[in-house]
C-alpha cells in the first residue's frame, strides 16, 4: 500500500464517519443552542432539524453505496470504545425517523405559537431526535442503554408539555414505566458482561454464537427483551401508551407513537437477530408472536371503542406494534433464503410505513383539534368538511393504517400472510385478518364524519405549513413505500432475486 | 407497433384519469370551468389510448407495463383481449357519464371532491380490466372500494353514509378474502400471470383440495363485487348515491369489476376445462342461477325505480358469471358479450331514473304515469334498454340471451334453459308494468317536484343525450352485432383464445 | 471470590426489592425510591463484575458504566420529581392549567 492510498483510506474512514456523528452530534448541539438562546429557537431548531435530516439521508446514501458502516470513536480498542455502526435496516429506519422529524419541525413551527412553548419544546425535542438516531447508530449495548434513558426522559418531558394534569399523570407514569424498563434491559446488559466481557455487538454476537447456550444467556436475554417490550407498548405491556401519546401535544404524539416506539422495537429486533438467534427456539418466538397478536385485536378494538381521536391513533399504535411482533415466529421457522429475506424486508417495510403513517395521522388529529377545539370523534364532522386536505391525510394515513393498497403495509401483510401460509402458521392469517378489519372499522368511523351537510370547502389547503407535511407523510407511506418497495431490499443487502414461494 | 409505446400504452391508460382526477381534488370549488377541461381532457385522452390499445390487440400487439414493487412482487398491466372488453366499456361509458354527471351535478356541493372520486374509480376500473396477475387486480380491486365509497356517501345524508358504511363492510371483507385466496395461491404457485386457458391445469392432484378452498375464497371475494346472492346486500343499500354514480358505479365499474374478475379466474388462472374438472363451474352456475331468478323476483316487488334497477342488476350480472360457468365457447361468448350488453342496457336505464328524478321529482314506480308524454326522448331510452334486458331482438340483450340458451345446450345443461325463460318471464314482469305506466295512463295533476329547464328540450342537454345515446348503442350492438369490432365479434376473438381453436 | 458472590448476590436480590416495591406501592416518592433500589441493585452486580482478584487491578468498564447509571438515575429522580411537585401544586391551587 502506497502512503498516499493509505491517506486516501482514512480520509474515507473520515468521510464515512462524518454523517454518523453529525446525525447525532448536530440536534445535541443544537439542544444546547435552543436552550442558550431561548428567543431563537425555532430559526435554530429549523436549521438543525434541516441539517440532521441532511447527515441522515447522507448516512443512507454511503450505507447504499458502499454497504455496512462501522466505526470506532477516537481509535480505542472496540471492547472499550464507542462504537457506531450502520447497516441497511439501521439506515432504513435512520431515514424514515429523520424524513418523520423534519416534517414534524414543519409542523411544530406552525402548531407552536406561544414562544414560551416553541421555547420548552426546541430544546426538548432535538434531545429526541439525537437519542432516536443515536440509538439507530449505536453499536454497543451501554451506549443503547445511555440513549435509552435520554430518549425516555426527553420523551416523557416533551409529552407533558401541554402542562395539564392528564397530561403530567401519564407522562410520569410513562416516565417510571419507561425508568423500570431501561433497569431491567441494563440488568440484563451486565449479565452479559459477566459472561462475555464485551458490550459491543459484533463481538458479543460471534462469542454467543461459539458459545454452548447458557442459563445466563436466556436470563439475559429474557431480561433485555422483557423491558424493551414494556418500553416498545408490546401487550399486555402497553398500558401507558394510550393515555401518554393521546395527551401530548400533536407534534410530540407523532414523534412518540411513529418514531420512540419504535427504537424500543429496533432494539429487540437487533437483539433477537444479532445476538440471540442461536440459541433460540421456536416457543420462544412463538410466545412473542401470541403478544403480538394479542396487541392487535385488543389495540384494534379499543381504538374502536375511543371516544377520541388522538386516543384513537395511539390504540391503533399498540395494534401496529402487535403486528410487527407476528413475524417472529415466522422468521424463526424460515431457513435462510428469499423467503426469509422477504419476511425481513417486509417486517422493516411495516415498521416504515406505520412510522410515516403514524406520524401523518396524528399531525392531522391535531390540526382537527385546534380547529374544532376538541377531538370527540362523534362531533367532528364539521371540521373534517371543512379541512380537506387534513382529512384527505387522514384517509390516506388510515389505509395505510388498515394496510390498504397501495400501502407499503399492504406489500407488508401480503408477505406476511405468504410467511405464514408457507411456515403453515395459519392462524397469524385469521389474526391479520381480523386486525384488518378491524382497523378498517376504526378508520372509517373517522373517515365517515367527513361527509355531512356541511358547506363546500373553498379551497383544498387552509394552512399550508400544518397540513403540507401531514399530507406528505401519509402519501409516502401509501404511494411511495407502496409502489416502489424495491429499494428496501436492496439497502438491506438482500437477495434481491428471490421469488418468495 | 413501437416497442417503448407498447410498455408504456397500459401504464399511461391507467394513469390517463388518475392525474386529472388528482389534480382534479386541488380545483377551487368555484371554478367549473377548469374542472370540466380536465374532467373531459381526461375521459377524451384515454378513450383515445384505449382506441389505440384495441387495434394494437387485434392486430395481435402484446402491450405490457411492468413495475417491480418489490422482489417477486409485480406491479402488471397487461392488455389481452378481454382486458380491451372491459376497459373499452368502461372507458365509452365513462365519457358520456361525465358530460351527465357535469349537468346532474350543477350547482350541487362538493364538486371537486366528486369529480375526483369519479376519475380516480375509472382509473381502478380500468386497472382491474388490464391487470396481468392476482396481486395487480387485488390491489385495484381495493382501489375501487377506496374510491366509490365517497361517491356513495356523496350527499351526506345519513341514509347516504348508513349506506356507504354497508357498502363499505361488505366490500372490504370481500376484498380480504380475496386478498388471502390470492396470497394462498401465490404460496402454491410462485408468481404467475394471468394466461389464457389458464395456468393450474399442471398441479398435482393433492393440491386439488386447496385449490377448490382458494376457489372458495377467490369467488366469495369477487361474488360480494358481483353481487351474487347472497353476497348482494349492499347493492340496493348503495342506491342512496347520485345517479351519475348509480349509472356508471353500479350498472358498470364495480358489479362489472366482480363479475369480470369471476371470468378472469375460471379462464386465466384455474383454465375453464380444470375449473370445471374440480366441479367448480357447477357449484358456480348454480349460484349465478339462484342470484338470477332471485334478483328479479325482489325486483318485481320494489316500488323505488332505482332500487327496483339495482335489483335487476343482481339478477343480470349473474348472467356473466353464469356463462362462465358453463364448459363451452358458445356460452363463454353469451357471457362475454352481455358483459358489454348489460352495461350499456343498465347504465341507459339509469341515466333516465336520474332523468325523472331531477326533472320530476319521481322517484317510484308509482309516480311514473303519464311519464313518457312529459319526456318522451327519455321514455322512448328507457324503453329501449328495459326491452333488451327482457330480451327483445334485435336490441342487445337478445343476443346474449340466445348465445346463453345456445351454450347451455352445446354444454348439455338444459336446466339452464328454464332458468333463461324463467328470468325472461321475471324481466317483463317488472318492466312491462312501468312501460305501460309511461306511455299509456294519464298524466298526474302535478309532479312531485318538477323542474323547468331553460331549454327546448324536455330536460337539460347534458341529461338528454347521454341517455339517447346509450339507447342507441344498445340497438346498434344488436343489430351489427357481426360487424368487425362489435362486441360479439370482440367475444368471439376471447372465446377462440381461451379454448385455443 | 466470596466477596464478588456476596456483591453480585446482594445485587439481584435489591433489584428484586426495588421492582416489588416499585409494584405494589402507590405514592410516588416510594416508587421513585425503589426505583434507585432497583439501580443500585444493578450497580451492585456491575462492580462484583469489575473485580478480577485481590492483585489485580479492577476492570475499568463496569467502573465507567456505574458511574454513568448513577448520573442518568439523578437526572431521572429529578424529573420525577419535578413532575410529582407540580402535581402536588396543582392539588394545592386546585386548579388544572399551567
Amino acid at each position: 500500500m502506497t502512503p498516499e492510498s493509505a491517506f486516501d483510506s482514512a480520509a474515507l474512514d473520515n468521510l464515512l464517519a462524518a454523517p454518523l456523528v453529525l446525525a447525532i452530534m448536530l440536534p445535541l448541539l443544537g439542544s444546547a443552542l435552543t436552550t442558550a438562546l431561548p428567543r431563537l429557537a425555532p430559526l435554530l431548531g429549523t436549521l438543525i432539524a434541516v441539517g440532521t435530516a441532511g447527515a441522515a439521508i447522507w448516512t443512507t446514501v454511503a450505507v447504499w453505496t458502499r454497504g455496512p458502516i462501522h466505526l470506532v470513536l477516537g481509535g480505542w480498542d472496540p471492547s472499550l470504545a464507542i462504537a457506531l455502526r450502520a447497516d441497511g435496516m439501521a439506515a432504513a429506519l435512520v431515514l424514515m425517523a429523520n424524513l418523520v422529524g423534519l416534517a414534524i419541525s414543519v409542523y411544530a413551527l406552525g402548531y407552536f405559537r406561544a414562544p414560551d412553548r416553541a421555547q420548552s419544546f426546541w430544546p426538548l425535542w432535538l434531545l429526541l431526535w439525537a437519542a432516536l438516531n443515536g440509538l439507530f447508530l449505536a453499536g454497543d449495548l451501554f451506549n443503547l442503554y445511555v440513549m435509552l434513558e435520554l430518549l425516555g426522559l426527553a420523551a416523557a418531558a416533551l409529552g407533558a408539555l401541554t402542562g395539564s394534569r392528564d397530561a403530567i399523570t401519564a407522562n410520569l407514569r410513562y416516565l417510571l414505566v419507561g425508568l423500570v424498563a431501561s433497569l431491567t434491559y441494563l440488568f440484563g446488559v451486565a449479565l452479559l458482561y459477566t459472561a462475555y466481557g464485551t458490550l459491543d455487538i459484533g463481538l458479543l454476537s460471534s462469542a454467543i454464537a461459539a458459545d454452548e447456550p447458557s442459563p445466563l444467556d436466556a436470563a439475559a436475554l429474557t431480561l433485555m427483551v422483557a423491558g424493551l417490550a414494556m418500553k416498545s407498548a408490546l401487550f399486555p405491556l402497553h398500558f401507558w401508551l394510550p393515555p401518554a401519546h393521546a395527551s401530548a401535544p400533536a407534534p410530540v404524539s407523532a414523534a412518540l407513537s411513529a418514531l420512540v416506539v419504535k427504537a424500543a422495537f429496533y432494539l429487540i429486533l437487533r437483539l433477537w437477530l444479532d445476538l440471540f438467534e442461536p440459541i433460540l427456539d421456536l416457543s420462544a418466538s412463538m410466545l412473542l408472536g401470541l403478544l403480538g397478536a394479542g396487541a392487535v385485536l385488543w389495540g384494534s378494538w379499543q381504538a374502536l371503542r375511543a371516544e377520541r381521536l388522538k386516543l384513537l391513533a395511539a390504540y391503533s399504535t399498540v395494534a401496529q406494534i402487535g403486528y410487527l411482533f407476528l413475524f417472529f415466529p415466522l422468521l424463526a421457522a424460515t431457513p435462510p433464503g428469499p423467503s426469509r429475506d422477504n419476511l425481513l424486508a417486509a417486517l422493516l417495510l411495516m415498521a416504515l410505513t406505520h412510522g410515516f403513517a403514524k406520524a401523518g395521522f396524528f399531525m392531522a388529529a391535531g390540526l382537527v383539534q385546534t380547529n374544532a377545539g376538541h377531538d370527540r370523534i362523534d362531533d367532528l364532522g364539521g371540521t373534517a368538511q371543512r379541512l380537506p386536505a387534513t382529512t384527505f391525510a387522514i384517509a390516506l394515513a388510515g389505509s395505510a393504517l388498515i394496510g390498504l393498497p397501495p400501502s407499503g403495509s399492504f406489500i407488508g401483510k401480503w408477505l406476511l400472510m405468504q410467511g405464514a401460509i408457507e411456515t403453515g402458521q395459519w392462524w397469524w392469517v385469521v389474526v391479520g385478518t381480523l386486525g384488518t378489519l378491524l382497523s378498517a372499522a376504526y378508520i372509517f368511523r373517522v373517515l365517515s364524519r367527513a361527509f355531512g351537510l356541511e358547506p363546500t370547502p373553498i379551497k383544498f389547503v387552509t394552512d399550508a405549513r400544518a397540513e403540507v407535511p401531514a399530507l406528505m407523510l401519509s402519501l409516502v407511506s401509501v404511494a411511495v413505500l407502496g409502489l416502489a418497495s424495491g429499494p428496501l431490499w436492496t439497502l438491506l443487502g438482500l437477495n434481491a432475486s428471490g421469488g418468495g414461494a | 407497433m413501437n416497442n417503448s409505446l407498447a410498455t408504456l400504452l397500459p401504464g399511461l391508460i391507467v394513469l390517463s384519469s388518475m392525474v386529472p382526477g388528482a389534480m382534479i381534488f386541488l380545483v377551487r370549488e368555484e371554478s367549473h370551468l377548469l374542472r370540466t377541461v380536465l374532467n373531459l381532457f381526461g375521459a377524451v385522452l384515454k378513450l383515445l389510448l384505449v382506441g389505440v390499445m384495441v387495434w394494437a390487440v387485434w392486430q395481435g400487439n402484446e402491450l405490457e407495463s411492468r413495475l417491480v414493487i418489490a422482489p417477486g412482487l409485480e406491479l402488471v398491466l397487461h392488455a389481452d383481449a378481454l382486458s380491451v372488453l372491459f376497459a373499452t366499456l368502461s372507458t365509452v361509458l365513462w365519457l358520456i357519464t361525465t358530460i351527465y354527471a357535469i349537468g346532474y351535478l350543477e350547482h350541487s356541493p362538493n364538486r371537486s371532491r366528486f369529480f375526483g372520486f369519479f376519475s380516480l374509480c375509472v382509473s381502478a376500473t380500468v386497472g382491474i380490466a388490464l391487470a396481468g396477475n392476482l396481486l395487480t387486480f387485488v390491489i385495484f380491486y381495493e382501489i375501487l372500494t377506496l374510491a366509490t365509497y365517497p361517491l356513495v356517501a356523496h350527499r351526506g345524508t345519513p341514509e347516504a353514509t348508513r349506506g356507504a358504511k354497508i357498502y363499505l363492510a361488505y366490500t372490504l371483507t370481500g376484498g380480504l378474502l380475496l386478498l388471502v385466496g390470492a396470497v394462498w395461491l401465490r404460496t402454491l404457485t410462485g408468481p404467475v400471470d394471468f394466461v389464457e386457458g389458464g395456468v393450474l391445469s399442471g398441479m398435482p392432484p393433492e393440491l386439488h383440495g386447496q385449490l377448490i378452498a382458494i376457489f372458495a375464497l377467490l369467488l366469495a371475494g369477487l361474488g360480494v363485487k358481483a353481487a351474487i346472492v347472497p353476497l348482494h346486500g349492499w347493492l340496493p343499500q348503495s342506491m342512496v348515491a347520485p345517479a351519475p354514480v348509480s349509472s356508471l358505479l353500479h350498472a358498470v365499474a364495480v358489479v362489472k369489476a366482480g363479475a369480470f374478475g369471476i371470468v378472469r379466474v375460471v379462464y386465466d388462472v384455474y383454465g375453464v376445462t380444470f375449473a370445471s374438472e374440480l366441479g367448480l363451474l357447477a357449484v358456480l352456475s348454480v349460484l349465478a342461477s339462484v342470484t338470477i331468478v332471485y334478483g328479479s323476483l325482489m325486483a318485481m316487488t320494489q316500488d323505488g325505480l332505482k332500487t327496483r334497477l339495482a335489483y335487476s342488476t343482481v339478477s343480470q350480472v349473474s348472467y356473466i358469471a353464469l356463462g362462465a360457468s358453463l364448459l363451452g365457447p358458445v356460452a363463454t361468448i353469451g357471457g362475454l358479450v352481455h358483459l358489454v350488453h348489460q352495461g350499456i342496457m343498465k347504465i341507459t336505464l339509469f341515466f333516465c331514473a336520474g332523468n325523472y328524478a331531477e326533472t320530476l321529482g319521481v322517484h317510484k314506480v308509482s309516480q311514473m304515469d303519464g311519464v313518457g308524454r312529459r319526456m318522451p326522448w327519455t321514455t322512448l331510452a328507457f324503453t329501449v334498454g328495459a326491452l333488451g334486458m327482457i330480451g327483445i331482438p334485435p336490441i342487445a340483450g337478445f343476443v346474449s340471451k340466445w348465445y346463453l340458451g345456445l351454450g347451455a345446450v352445446e354444454a348439455e345443461q338444459h336446466w339452464v334453459l328454464l332458468i333463461l325463460a324463467a328470468s325472461t318471464m321475471l324481466n317483463a314482469g317488472y318492466f312491462l308494468p312501468i312501460l305501460y305506466r309511461a306511455w299509456f295512463r294519464p298524466l298526474p295533476e302535478a309532479w312531485p317536484k318538477e323542474h323547468v329547464f331553460d331549454t327546448r328540450f324536455e330536460t337539460m342537454g347534458a341529461l338528454l343525450w347521454p341517455p339517447v345515446i346509450t339507447a342507441v348503442l344498445c340497438l346498434v350492438a344488436g343489430l351489427l352485432a357481426a360487424a368487425p369490432f362489435s362486441p360479439l365479434e370482440w367475444a368471439q376473438l376471447i372465446a377462440k383464445r381461451e379454448y385455443g381453436l | 471470590m466470596g466477596a464478588q458472590f456476596l456483591f453480585g448476590g446482594v445485587g439481584v436480590v435489591l433489584f428484586v426489592l426495588g421492582l416489588w416495591s416499585f409494584l405494589v406501592h402507590a405514592p410516588l416518592l416510594r416508587k421513585v425510591i425503589a426505583l434507585n433500589i432497583m439501580g443500585s441493585g444493578v450497580f451492585h452486580v456491575l462492580i462484583a463484575v469489575a473485580y478480577r482478584g485481590d492483585t489485580a487491578p479492577p476492570d475499568p468498564v463496569p467502573h465507567a458504566l456505574v458511574l454513568t447509571g448513577i448520573v442518568v438515575a439523578v437526572s431521572a429522580t429529578a424529573l420525577a420529581l419535578t413532575f410529582g411537585g407540580r402535581l402536588m401544586d396543582m392539588d394545592k391551587d386546585g386548579t388544572d392549567d399551567a
